[in-house]
C-alpha cells in the first residue's frame, strides 16, 4: 500500500467559537454537508478506500446518525477517539495511532475544501523522494461582510513567510510571523546553495501533507514535538540543510541503537529510505540529471532529507477556520460539487421566489410569498410566510416565522426567529430565540453559557 | 502504367523466344526471368482490383529488370556457347534503356498510383487491414514484404498513427489487470501531444505536464508504489541516462519482489512474471523502454522463470534478489572497471579527448584515467534542449580535469584540436550501428572529416538484437515544450500550436553508421563495430 490517509477532525474551532461551541467545527454544514464530507470527497474520488478519522466522541455519534456521512462516503472510516479536552495537537494526535500506520501517511484536515489534482502533490512527494510534501493555495480576498464584525478587517493576522527555490517547488524556509523577534534571518548555508529563493506571504496553508512513515517514527521518540503545523513542518524545513543531513553516513541498525541519545542520530531515521539505498545511489550516481545547476555539488546537493510544496494558483482552496471563511465556503462550495439546489423531499410552495444560488436543503417547508436569494437553507428548516432571506446561512432544524427579513446573517441550528424580526448582518447562536419584531444589525446573538468560554 | 507493364512483358518474351527459336538453350538468367513472369501474371490475373500488387509488380520489375544487368557482365564469360551470347547480350541492351526510363516512369507513377491509392482507402475507411500499413508513410518494409505470403508485423509502437493499432493497445492494456484486484482498475492509455511532425507520426509523443499518474488512484494499488515512483521518475527526466534507468528499474524490481506473495495455487514462477507484465507496459507508457533495460527485464523473466515449482517462498525470494544483485554488479560496475583498463591503455599524455553530452561510463574512464595520472584535457560538446553536458562539465571539472566546453555548433571549429573522441552509447545494434544520443552520428561524421579516431564505449548488456539503418523507423520523440526557451522575457515559441504549419521535433537518439566508428571497448576486449553479432551469438550460446 503506497499512502495511508489520516483525517484530523478534533480541532475545536477556536477561532470561530461563536459557531462551534455547540457544533463540532468537523460538523458544521456547508452546503447543507457536514464540514467534514468535503475532504472524505476529496480523498474518495482520488482512489482511497480506506480513511483514519481521528476526532471526538462527539463527532463520532454525529457522524454515526448523519444521513449524508452513511450514504454518500463509501470509503471505510477507521474512526479513533481521543479526548477532546485534553491538548493534543496533530502531532500528539499522529503519535497516538503510531501502530496503526505502515506506509507512509497523506494528512488531511478536516476543514479543507478544495478541488486540487492531489497527484500533483503526491507526485512531487513519490518522485524526488521527499519527506514531506504540503499544498499551499494563494489567499483569496473574503468579499463577503461578516456579521458581528466591528469596524474595518484586523490586519493580517499573524503571517506565514514561506521561501521556495526558483522552481517553485522545494521548500526552503518557512517561519511565521510570531516566531520571528528581531526579523528574518536566513542562514548562509541555505543562501550558498540555493541562491535565488522567492519568499511569499500570501499564502494559505492548506493543511495537507505526505509524510514519510519515518517522520511517524521520529515522532513517537520525539515527544516535545505536538502540532504538525506548527512545529514539525518548520522543524523538518530546517533539517534539510542542517550539517548532519549532508553527511550520508548511513550505519547499520545494530550502531544507531547505541547512539539513540546522539541529537545526530535521529536524522538517520528520517534518512534511512529503503533497504537498497546503495543501488538507489548508484542510480543517482549514474544520472545524468541535477535538479540545479551553477555550482559543483550534485543533485538535491547531497541531501537527503527534501521537503516540497505545490502551490495552487487558481482553484478554490479554503480553510475553514473562521467565519469569513465559512461564509465564503458556504458561497462557493455548492457549486464546486453541483449540488441539487433544491433536495427533493423539501415542500417549497408556488409562490416562492427562489433564486438560482439558492440551496434548500431536505424536508425543508418554504411557505408562500417567500423569497430567498443567494443562502443556504439547511434540512428539515421551516420558513414561514412572506420572509425575505438574502445572503444567509441558515442551518437546520431552524423556525423563521412569518414576515422576518433576514440579511448578510448567520442563523445556527434550532434556533427560532420570531415574526418580523428584521437582522441585518447578524450571527444567531445555536438555539437562541428572536424576539418577533425584533430589529438587530451586526450583531452576535448568543446565549449566557457561552459568554463563560474564553 | 497498366499499359507501360503489358508491353515490356511481350517484348521480353519476344526476346526469349527468339532465342528459343534459335534453338539455343535459354540461360539461367532468361530462365529465371520466364519464371517470375509466370508468378506475376497469375498474380496479376488473381489481384487485378488490388492496385498495391501492381505497383509492386512495377517496383519488382525495374528491380528484376536491373538485377540481370549486372548479372550478364559475368555470363558472358562463363557461357562457351558463342550463339547464346549474342542472344543475352542484346536482350539486357534492349532492356537497360526500358529499365533505365522504367524507373523514371514508374517512380512518378508509382507516386501518383500511390497517392490514389491512399485517397480510396480514406474514403473506403475500414478496409482490410494490410491494406492500412501498406498506406501508411515512411514504411519501405511494405512494399517487397507483400510479395511474400507472410505480412511481416511491424512493432507497436512504430505505429502510433495507425488507429486499429492503438485500439488493440488499448485493449491490452485493459486486459493487463494485475490479477490481485477485479475492480475494473487497468493501466491508463498515456495520450499524444501536440502536433507531431509528419515524418515521426509513427511514434509517440507525449508531455511531461500530463504525467500518467493524473490518470490512476492516488494510492496506487494496482501498480507496486516503486513502480510508480519509477515511472515518474523516468517520465521527469529524474533518472536518466541508460546505466541509471537499468539500475533504478532492478531497484524498483527487487522492491516488488520483496512484497510479494504467492497466491494459493499458484506457482512463483509464472505468476510473478505475469505480476509484473502490467508493471513493464506501465513503464513503457511513461517513457518508452530502452535496450538495456529490456535486456534487464528478458534476464529477471528468464531467473523467475527458472525457479524450480518445489523451492520455497523465501528462499525463491532471496535467490532472485541475489540475481539481481550479481546482475548490476557484473554487468554494470564491473563492466564499467573493465572498460576503463582497456579504455586508459588507449589515453596518452597530451590527449585531447572529446566527449558528448553526459555518459556515466565515459565520465567514469575519464576520471579513473585522470586518477592514474595521465595527462589530458578534455572537451565537452553539449547540445539543446537538453544540455546534458553541463552536468558532465560539472562531474569531470569537479575531479579536476582541464575542461573546455563547446556546443555542437562549433564542433568543426574545435576538432583540429582533438586527438581521440569518446562516445557513450545507448545501444549497439545487431549491423553494427550505433544508437546514441541525437547529436552523435554529427560528431562521428565529423571526426571522420578531420580523420580523428572515435572510441564508443559501450557494455555487453546493451547490446541489442535489432537492425536499424536510420534514425527515422525507431525512435523517442521528447516533450516538444522543451525547445522553448525564454529570453529576456519574452517567449517567442509559447503559441507554437496555434501556428497551423510548425511543428516541434525534440528526437531523443539516432544511429551512427559502423564506417564513422573506429573501435569499441566493451568489457570483452576492444572489438570492431561490425563484431557485434558475434558477441550476442556467443552471448546466447552462453545462455
Amino acid at each position: 500500500m503506497e499512502l495511508q490517509a489520516v483525517l484530523m477532525a478534533a480541532g475545536g474551532g477556536s477561532r470561530m467559537t461563536d459557531l462551534t461551541y455547540n457544533t463540532p467545527k468537523a460538523m458544521l454544514p456547508v452546503g447543507n454537508k457536514p464540514l467534514m464530507w468535503y475532504p472524505l470527497n476529496l480523498l474518495e474520488r482520488m482512489g482511497f478506500e480506506e480513511v483514519i478519522v481521528i476526532t471526538t466522541k462527539e463527532v463520532q455519534k454525529m457522524m454515526s446518525t448523519d444521513p449524508k456521512m452513511k450514504l454518500d462516503v463509501k470509503m471505510k472510516l477507521d474512526v479513533v477517539c481521543i479526548q477532546e479536552d485534553g491538548d493534543m495537537g496533530t502531532a500528539d494526535a499522529l503519535r497516538h495511532i503510531q501502530q496503526k500506520i505502515k506506509t507512509d501517511i497523506l494528512v488531511v484536515s478536516c476543514d479543507l475544501i478544495t478541488d486540487v489534482a492531489l497527484h500533483e502533490v503526491v507526485d512531487l512527494f513519490r518522485a524526488h523522494n521527499a519527506t514531506l510534501a504540503m499544498l499551499m493555495s494563494k489567499a483569496h480576498e473574503f468579499t463577503e461582510t461578516v456579521p458581528g464584525q466591528k469596524g474595518k478587517k484586523k490586519t493580517a493576522e499573524q503571517r506565514d513567510f514561506v521561501g521556495v527555490d526558483q522552481s517553485g517547488k522545494r521548500l526552503l524556509f518557512m517561519a511565521n510571523e510570531a516566531d520571528l523577534e528581531d526579523g528574518l534571518s536566513i542562514r548562509k548555508s541555505i543562501m550558498r546553495k540555493h541562491p535565488r529563493m522567492h519568499i511569499k506571504t500570501g499564502l494559505v496553508d492548506a493543511h495537507l501533507y505526505c509524510l514519510k512513515k519515518a517522520v511517524v517514527d521520529f515522532l513517537a521518540d520525539n515527544k516535545s514535538i505536538s502540532s504538525i503545523r506548527g512545529e514539525l513542518v518548520p522543524y523538518l524545513v530546517r533539517k534539510q540543510f542542517s550539517k548532519t543531513t549532508n553527511c550520508p553516513k548511513i550505519k547499520d541498525d545494530a550502531e544507531d541503537q547505541n547512539q539513540k541519545k546522539n541529537d545526530g542520530s535521529t536524522n538517520h531515521e528520517l534518512l534511512i529510505s529503503s533497504r537498497d539505498e546503495p543501488l538507489l545511489q548508484l542510480a543517482q550516481d549514474r544520472s545524468c540529471w541535477n535538479d540545479h545547476r551553477g555550482d559543483m555539488s550534485e543533485a538535491y546537493h547531497g541531501g537527503k532529507l527534501r521537503c516540497y510544496v505545490h502551490i495552487m494558483d487558481e482553484g478554490p482552496c479554503y480553510r475553514v477556520n473562521t467565519l469569513a471563511a465559512y461564509i465564503e465556503a458556504n458561497r462557493l462550495a455548492p457549486k464546486l460539487f453541483e449540488e441539487v439546489p433544491v433536495h427533493p423531499s423539501a415542500v417549497i410552495s408556488e409562490r416562492c421566489q427562489m433564486g438560482s444560488d439558492s440551496y434548500i436543503g431536505a424536508m425543508c417547508q418554504i411557505a408562500d410569498k417567500t423569497s430567498i436569494k443567494r443562502s443556504t437553507i439547511g434540512n428539515s428548516t421551516t420558513v414561514k410566510e412572506k420572509v425575505k432571506v438574502a445572503n444567509s446561512i441558515i442551518m437546520h432544524g431552524v423556525t423563521i416565522e412569518e414576515g422576518c427579513n433576514i440579511q448578510g446573517s448567520v442563523i445556527c441550528s434550532n434556533a427560532v426567529i420570531g415574526r418580523g424580526a428584521d437582522l441585518k448582518y447578524c450571527l444567531v447562536g445555536n438555539g437562541q430565540q428572536i424576539e418577533p419584531e425584533a430589529e438587530r444589525t451586526n450583531e452576535v446573538i448568543v446565549g449566557a453559557d457561552q459568554l463563560m468560554e474564553i | 502504367m497498366a499499359d507501360a507493364g503489358e508491353p515490356e512483358g511481350p517484348e521480353r518474351k519476344d526476346d526469349i523466344v527468339k532465342a528459343k527459336q534459335e534453338g539455343k538453350e535459354l540461360t539461367k538468367e532468361e530462365k529465371q526471368r520466364l519464371r517470375k513472369e509466370k508468378k506475376q501474371q497469375k498474380k496479376s490475373k488473381e489481384k487485378k482490383d488490388d492496385k498495391p500488387s501492381r505497383d509492386s509488380e512495377k517496383e519488382k520489375k525495374p528491380a528484376s529488370a536491373a538485377s540481370p544487368a549486372p548479372q550478364t557482365p559475368t555470363q558472358p564469360p562463363a557461357q562457351k556457347a558463342p550463339s547464346a551470347a549474342p542472344a543475352p547480350v542484346p536482350v539486357p541492351a534492349s532492356e537497360t534503356p526500358s529499365a533505365a526510363d522504367k524507373p523514371a516512369k514508374s517512380k512518378a507513377e508509382l507516386k501518383a498510383e500511390r497517392r490514389a491509392r491512399q485517397e480510396a482507402e480514406r474514403a473506403s475507411k475500414g478496409k482490410k487491414g494490410d491494406v492500412g500499413p501498406q498506406a501508411a508513410p515512411g514504411k519501405p518494409k511494405a512494399p517487397p514484404s507483400e510479395l511474400q505470403p507472410v505480412v511481416k508485423r511491424l512493432p507497436e509502437h512504430v505505429q502510433v498513427d495507425n488507429p486499429e493499432v492503438l485500439k488493440k493497445l488499448a485493449k491490452k492494456l485493459e486486459r493487463q489487470q494485475t490479477p490481485e484486484y477485479n475492480a475494473a482498475t487497468k493501466i491508463p492509455l498515456r495520450s499524444d501531444y501536440g502536433y507531431k511532425v509528419s515524418l515521426f507520426s509513427h511514434l509517440h509523443q507525449y508531455s511531461r505536464k500530463a504525467p500518467l499518474t493524473q490518470q490512476l488512484g492516488i494510492p496506487s494499488t494496482v501498480i507496486h508504489p516503486a513502480i510508480v515512483r519509477l515511472g515518474l521518475q523516468y517520465s521527469q527526466g529524474i533518472v536518466a541516462g541508460s546505466n541509471a534507468r537499468s539500475v533504478a528499474l532492478l531497484h524498483a524490481f527487487k522492491q516488488v519482489i520483496r512484497d510479494y506473495t504467492t497466491p494459493p495455487n499458484e506457482e512463483l514462477s509464472r505468476d510473478l512474471v505475469n505480476r509484473l507484465k502490467p508493471y513493464i507496459s506501465f513503464l513503457n507508457q511513461c517513457r518508452p523502454l530502452s535496450a538495456s533495460m529490456g535486456n534487464a527485464i528478458k534476464y529477471i523473466k528468464k531467473e523467475i522463470s527458472n525457479i524450480p515449482s518445489q523451492c520455497k517462498e523465501e528462499e525463491a525470494k532471496r535467490k532472485l534478489l541475489n540475481c539481481i544483485d550479481c546482475y548490476i554488479n557484473e554487468k554494470i560496475v564491473l563492466a564499467a572497471k573493465a572498460i576503463a583498463k582497456y579504455s586508459i591503455e588507449k589515453i596518452s599524455d597530451g590527449d585531447v579527448i572529446l566527449v558528448y553530452g553526459c555518459s556515466s561510463l565515459v565520465n567514469h574512464i575519464l576520471c579513473e584515467a585522470f586518477e592514474k595520472n595521465r595527462k589530458f584535457r578534455v572537451i565537452v560538446v553539449d547540445s539543446r534542449p537538453r544540455l546534458e553536458g553541463r552536468e558532465a562539465l560539472r562531474r569531470l571539472v569537479q575531479k579536476g580535469i582541464n575542461c573546455t566546453y563547446v556546443l555542437i555548433s562549433a564542433v568543426s571549429y574545435i576538432l583540429p584540436e582533438v586527438s581521440k573522441v569518446f562516445l557513450g552509447a545507448h545501444a549497439l545494434l545487431a549491423n553494427g550501428y550505433v544508437m546514441s544520443r541525437v547529436g552523435t552520428s554529427q560528431i562521428a561524421l565529423v571526426a571522420k572529416a578531420f580523420n580523428v579516431p572515435v572510441l564508443v564505449c559501450c557494455e555487453t548488456y546493451k547490446f541489442c538484437e535489432r537492425v536499424q539503418t536510420d534514425s527515422f523507423v525507431s525512435n523517442e520523440l521528447d516533450d516538444p515544450d522543451d525547445l522553448i526557451v525564454t529570453r529576456t522575457g519574452t517567449t517567442q515559441l509559447e503559441h507554437w500550436q496555434e501556428v497551423p504549419s510548425l511543428g516541434l521535433l525534440n528526437l531523443v537518439y539516432d544511429v551512427t553508421p559502423p564506417d564513422f566508428v573506429d573501435l569499441v571497448i566493451t568489457d570483452l576486449g576492444m572489438i570492431p563495430c561490425t563484431s557485434v553479432p558475434v558477441v550476442l551469438r556467443v552471448k546466447n550460446v552462453d545462455q
